[in-house]
């Protein structure tokens, strides 16, 4: 069931076309990995996703009807949440406060038992690994920081859950944990968006790749049917290409 | 226990319980650069052991009356600063708006006569004003704090001498009930003692519900004899001094009003969501905007608290002194009210520190200026003792901040 589809999405900056005629569609509990060059527009459509910038032209469908998102708060609402690839977490404060910044209950007398008990069901809906939500986010790895930004978006009950690059930062067993989640947010029933560099992870956890070049849809492949260098060549429009050409030279020395 | 509570459960955490549980934490904390107040209180035990040797009188039940009311107004000043330094800004204006508060207090109550809960209202109330000014500058401009307030402190040090007129002094009546209550109330004794055990009890009664709704909840909490411990010490602190205090002239209404200031911005400060957000934007101003708090507001009303606080701290010195004059809110208050929000362990980095601090850390700055007082001292001394002290507790900051990040304690 498709929860959220675009259609002849563009946005232009001056005289740059960012993103031309853009499709795509995203159904609960599927996976859609989003990859591209630099300047493919991948910013740009998260941007526009999570109402940080609103579409020149095409409509957004989500949940069957046609909606505009203007603002954060308005994607927030609809139920699109967003983890920025700078996470945005206060290091001062504790999981349980970051968690719940800006929604805290109870404002004139927080509830901090009620933060807490949440706090442990959220993280627990998550399989994750984090000893205790009284630590300030400065003692966590950078894994589990994913792993709290993750969480706080899924306070809202969102459907939809767009991830701006989620493992670039991280070593190899935090990584592993990172896909996991995605997952475990997949088991939830959510529909996942993530933004990737890494082929690795992307034939390891999506359902469906939609590549984007130069601002203009390049092809969706089904994961299983598709190998990493036609994704490849995909990003970069060409069979013969700078990443070809290194696998060929490694071939025959 | 034979099931874990759900915060206790993963198998890395080292569960420590009771009294012991609780001093190796301390000690644990203390090694990775988070000293709490542990800097604060070691520096006050020495201060005041060198201070009383070198003269006996220091300790003396008189001379600690005495420091409880001297405190109560810069301690005052320093609260404000707290909320600021907790947003990570600064107001260096402070003095002059406490000066200033002090003259038009002045001007209104007795140049003009009006009655003197108007002149007190009016002065608090120019405070506010001056605080929502900084905070427009600074949310419309982007003007960093420490320029706009080093402006706000030479323009109201001018209004202050043009309030104030040629004269230059005005003395306020000793027989008005504001400088008896900055001068001359004192709790009563049984009443003293009465805060003292209603203090106690109320941190038990608070600490045991709260512990009653965690375990309710399958969170752990503290026992009841954890809770009895924390409420004794508190009721056998709070006693002592009481008791010596009462010696001579007892607990000033004016060093119970600044407490009670203080509970309420601790209050403010960690249970409300305001609170949250104030520390939220001093450690990641964008996650806070990210997470929906209203960044503008937030610093609207600390320098708008700031201000007023510092408007009150004007007015109690005014009276305690029973006179505004040119010199007012001048000199040191400035430096004095920053140094005991730090000295108490306020980050200057932002989004650390408590109101607890300016109660501690305006105790350290007034025994080392009533210390040296004692000791026929000129004030020039003075100023360098406080400047070093205050150079000491920013190194102590700078280092366990350094400490913390390689501890991984924000």
């Amino acid at each position: 069931m498709t929860v959220l589809s675009l259609r002849g999405i563009s946005k232009t900056f001056g005289a740059v076309a960012a993103l031309t005629d853009i499709e795509l569609d995203v159904a609960a509990g599927q996976v859609v990995a989003v990859v591209g060059d630099n300047g493919a527009g991948k910013s740009t459509l998260v941007k526009i996703l999570s109402g940080v910038h609103p579409p020149d032209a095409g409509t957004i469908t989500f949940g069957g009807n046609a909606v505009e998102i203007p603002t954060p708060a308005a994607a927030h609402r609809l139920g699109i949440a967003t983890v920025f690839q700078d996470l945005a977490l206060c290091e001062n404060l504790n999981v349980i406060q970051n968690l719940f910044l800006g929604q805290e209950i109870r404002p004139l007398r927080l509830n901090d038992v009620a933060m807490e008990t949440r706090s442990w069901e959220l993280l627990r809906q998550l399989s994750a690994k984090i000893p205790s939500v009284r630590v300030p986010v400065a003692a966590l790895s950078g894994g589990q920081r994913q792993t709290v930004a993750i969480a706080r978006s899924l306070l809202g009950d969102p459907k939809v859950i767009i991830l701006d690059e989620p493992t670039a930062a991280l070593g190899v067993a935090q990584t592993a944990e990172v896909l996991n989640l995605v997952e475990r947010l997949r088991e939830n029933g959510l529909g996942v968006i993530m933004i990737s560099h890494n082929m690795a992870d992307v034939k390891a956890v999506a359902d469906t790749v939609a590549v984007l070049r130069l601002g203009r849809n390049n092809g969706v492949f089904d994961v299983d049917q598709v190998s990493t260098e036609d994704i490849i060549a995909a990003i970069t429009g060409a069979t013969d290409n700078a990443v070809s050409r290194r696998v060929q030279k490694g071939a025959r020395s | 226990m034979s099931t874990l509570t759900t915060d206790r459960q993963d198998e890395r955490l080292q569960n420590r319980d009771g009294l012991r549980g609780v001093l190796a934490d301390v000690l644990e904390r203390a090694r990775g650069g988070d000293l709490g107040v542990i800097p604060v209180v070691v520096g006050l035990v020495v201060i005041w052991t060198v201070l009383q040797i070198l003269n006996p009188i220091f300790l003396s039940s008189a001379n600690l009356v005495n420091l409880t009311l001297e405190s109560a107004a810069v301690g005052i000043i320093a609260l404000g600063i707290v909320c600021v330094l907790l947003v990570g800004e600064i107001d260096l204006s402070v003095g002059s708006v406490s000066g200033l508060s002090g003259a038009v207090l002045a001007v209104l109550f007795v140049g003009q006569g009006l009655p003197v809960w108007l002149a007190i209202a009016a002065s608090v109330i120019m405070g506010a004003v001056v605080g929502w000014l900084y905070g427009q500058l600074f949310n419309r401009f982007g003007v960093p704090s420490f320029v706009i307030t080093l402006a706000g402190l030479l323009a109201f040090l001018g209004l202050q001498l043009y309030v104030l007129g040629t004269k230059g002094s005005i003395n306020l009546p000793f027989d008005s009930g504001l400088v008896n209550f900055a001068q001359l109330d004192f709790v009563p004794a049984w009443l003293s003692y009465t805060f003292a055990v209603v203090a106690a009890a109320w941190l038990f009664a608070s600490g045991y519900l709260h512990a009653r709704e965690r375990r309710r909840a399958g969170l752990s909490a503290k026992g009841v004899p954890m809770l009895a411990a924390r409420s004794v010490a508190l009721l056998a602190v709070l006693a002592f001094v009481v008791w010596y205090l009462g010696q001579t002239r007892g607990v000033g209404w004016m060093f119970v009003f600044f407490v009670a200031l203080v509970l309420v911005m601790h209050y403010l400060l960690s249970r409300t969501k305001w609170g949250r957000s104030v520390y939220a934007v001093g450690g990641n101003v964008e996650a806070a905007r990210r997470a929906g708090i209203n960044v503008r507001a937030v610093y609207t009303s600390v320098f708008v608290l700031c201000s007023t606080f510092a408007a009150v701290g004007g007015i109690l010195a005014a009276a305690r002194l029973a006179a505004a004059n040119q010199s007012s809110g001048a000199g040191d208050v400035n430096l004095n009210a920053i140094a005991a929000a730090v000295i108490g362990g306020t980050s200057l980095f932002g989004g650390r520190g408590t109101a607890f601090g300016a109660l501690l850390g305006i105790i350290v700055i007034q025994s080392i200026s009533s210390g040296l007082t004692l000791l026929n001292l000129d004030s020039s001394i003075r100023f360098v003792v406080t400047g070093a002290v205050l150079l000491l507790a920013v190194v102590v900051d700078s280092v366990s901040r350094r400490s913390r990040t390689s501890h991984g304690r924000a």
